[in-house]
């Protein structure tokens, strides 16, 4: 009786743990990769600033959590259940003593057309053309960068959803203290260029600009080559010097797996890089070393010599990273005219 | 131009393509990252030794931050760690050469501040590129254990 009346309270709580998720190991587990365990920012946004905390609601958090910010970065997390939202909300309250504000959802009536006009006046060198965010990431503690931190999006889905008007403008009239983000009263704008302002970005959810790429791409450039593997390495490394890259070294697939001089000496990978595009490609997003240096690869099999290398054009949705696109494509045309050369 | 590639169609399935209804988006599994309050030689030597625990070899560590720090970027401390198994790493190439160009997988590994971050691409994303039900199961493997790596890796300062 007794051992079962004990099983009973164990199992009791064990049902209470699960019905109160670990914020802060949620935190820790989801999040803190990007913000930071005490949320100062890193690959993501800083949280944990009061300006911050102090001035977005529950809801706010919620849906960004949800959502996420497509194209941005920041990744939707449509799995977690809603306890567990809770148990993350709750504890980035915990930065903060400062009661818990609530945002209304009445619509904010400005004119956008207006509003447009003082966004790019205002707001644009920042915030990009058409609010489409700044460059780079989070905050600079690796990175060099004209703003300490990155202005988000605002021309998101994952934003849009999450803000209320009323959000927004008081955003705008309060500013977020300790970031390059100031008061529009104090930049000299008025109640209605703030209005006006606020209509504008709610505007940019009828063309919101998100990755919304549905297009299924090919996960390699390839192309066959007429030439023998020696050939078509010595092909390569002419063409790679062509396009102002540097040869790094040439080793085998299985460099660092069997004994050296005993690789497999049909497939073949060239690593070769371009500083400058790689201090770019950095610090759009230090992750994108995953795929650095640039590496073609030429492999023998029956008697086929095939060139390949990785599609860039892959890795802005593998990222969540829209930024990355305009150096994928210029990565992808590089890679073709490189393959190209070779084969020819 | 394209036209003299011979692009070859190993499509990649949901994992890739970017959903327009936000809700069924999956960014977050595509990538896989983790934070360690062990500053970056010892998060390093955590990394290492947890991916050898794990029976995987390492095979390389790339520096690519040659020339970086003179370019205004404050961290030279970022590489790019090559890692596999032998056997699995020969048998996938061999079949699967499209995949050659994404093997053997690495962790790319930089300090942030007091911190360092790993990041690397899910194997989930390479096991959209096959169609092999034996074969596929590899990268599950992968999955499971790029999870317990990381795992180690950013619960080391806590011990
Ligand atoms: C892969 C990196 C990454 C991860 C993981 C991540 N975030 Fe973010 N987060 C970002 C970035 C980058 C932004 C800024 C987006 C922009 O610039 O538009 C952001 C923005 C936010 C914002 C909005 C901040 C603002 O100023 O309005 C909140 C809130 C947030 N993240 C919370 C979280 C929480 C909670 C988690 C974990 C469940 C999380 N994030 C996981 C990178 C990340
Ligand atoms: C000097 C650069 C700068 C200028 C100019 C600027 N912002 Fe910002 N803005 C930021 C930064 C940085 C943040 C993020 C602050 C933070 O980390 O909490 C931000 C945040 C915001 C946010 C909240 C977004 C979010 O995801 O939390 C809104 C809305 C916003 N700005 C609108 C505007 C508007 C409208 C203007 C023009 C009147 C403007 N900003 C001008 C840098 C700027």
């Amino acid at each position: 009786m007794k051992n079962q009346i004990l099983t009973l309270i164990l199992v009791l709580a064990a049902s209470v743990v699960n019905a109160a998720p670990d914020g802060a190991a949620l935190f820790h587990q989801h999040c803190a990769v990007c913000h930071g365990d005490d949320g100062k920012g890193g690959v993501g946004v800083p949280l944990s600033l009061t300006s911050f905390i102090n001035s977005v609601s529950d809801e706010y958090l919620r849906t960004t959590i949800r959502l996420g910010r497509p194209g941005r970065i920041m990744p939707a997390f449509p799995a977690l259940s809603d306890a567990q939202v809770n148990a993350l909300v709750e504890h980035m309250r915990g930065w903060s003593d400062a009661p818990t504000v609530t945002h209304n959802t009445e619509p904010v009536k400005g004119d956008a057309k207006r509003g447009e006009q003082l966004f790019a006046k205002y707001c644009e060198q920042c915030h990009g053309e058409n609010g489409k965010g700044g460059t780079g990431t989070g905050v600079t503690f690796s990175r060099k960068r004209e703003l300490p931190i990155i202005a988000p999006a605002l021309n998101n889905s994952g934003f849009l959803a999450a803000a209320t008007d009323t959000m927004i403008k008081d955003t705008l009239i309060y500013g977020r203290e300790g970031t390059p983000m100031t008061s529009s009263l104090v930049t000299g704008l008025s109640e209605t260029d703030i209005d006006d302002l606020v209509s504008y970005i709610r505007s940019f959810e009828a063309q919101p600009h998100d990755s919304a790429e549905d297009e299924v791409m090919p996960a390699v450039i390839v192309a066959e080559s007429p030439y023998t593997v020696e050939e078509t390495i010595e092909n390569l490394k002419a063409a790679i010097t062509d396009q102002n890259f540097t040869l790094i070294r040439t080793d085998y697939v299985e460099h660092g797996f069997v004994e050296e001089g005993k690789e497999n000496k049909k497939q073949v990978v060239l690593h070769f890089c371009n500083f400058n595009f790689l201090f770019q490609a950095l610090a759009i997003d230090p992750r994108v070393g995953v795929f650095l240096p640039c590496r073609v690869t030429v492999t023998e099999q029956d008697g086929k010599v095939q060139v390949a290398t990785i599609n860039p054009m892959l890795l802005s949705g593998l990222f969540n990273n829209d930024e990355l696109k305009e150096a994928c494509r210029e990565m992808t045309g590089i890679y073709e005219a490189i393959i190209e050369d070779a084969v020819l | 131009m394209m036209a003299r590639l011979v692009v070859l169609i190993a499509l990649l399935v949901s994992s890739l393509s970017v959903v327009a209804n936000p809700f069924a988006a999956v960014f977050a599994s595509n990538l896989i990252m983790a934070r360690s309050h062990e500053k970056f030689p010892e998060a390093m030597l955590t990394l290492q030794s947890s991916i050898k625990e794990h029976g995987y070899t390492v095979a390389r560590v790339q520096r690519i931050d040659i020339g970086l720090t003179g370019m205004g970027f404050k961290t030279d401390k970022y590489r790019v760690v090559f890692v596999g198994k032998k056997d699995e790493i020969q048998y996938l190439t061999k079949k699967y050469p499209e995949l050659t160009p994404y093997m053997p997988p690495k962790v790319s590994i930089f300090a942030e501040d007091e911190d360092t971050v790993a990041v690397t691409v899910n194997p989930a994303v390479y096991k959209d590129m096959i169609d092999d039900e034996e074969d596929r199961r590899i990268f599950d493997r992968w999955e499971n254990d790029v999870y317990s790596v990381f795992k180690d890796f950013s619960e080391a300062a806590e011990n």
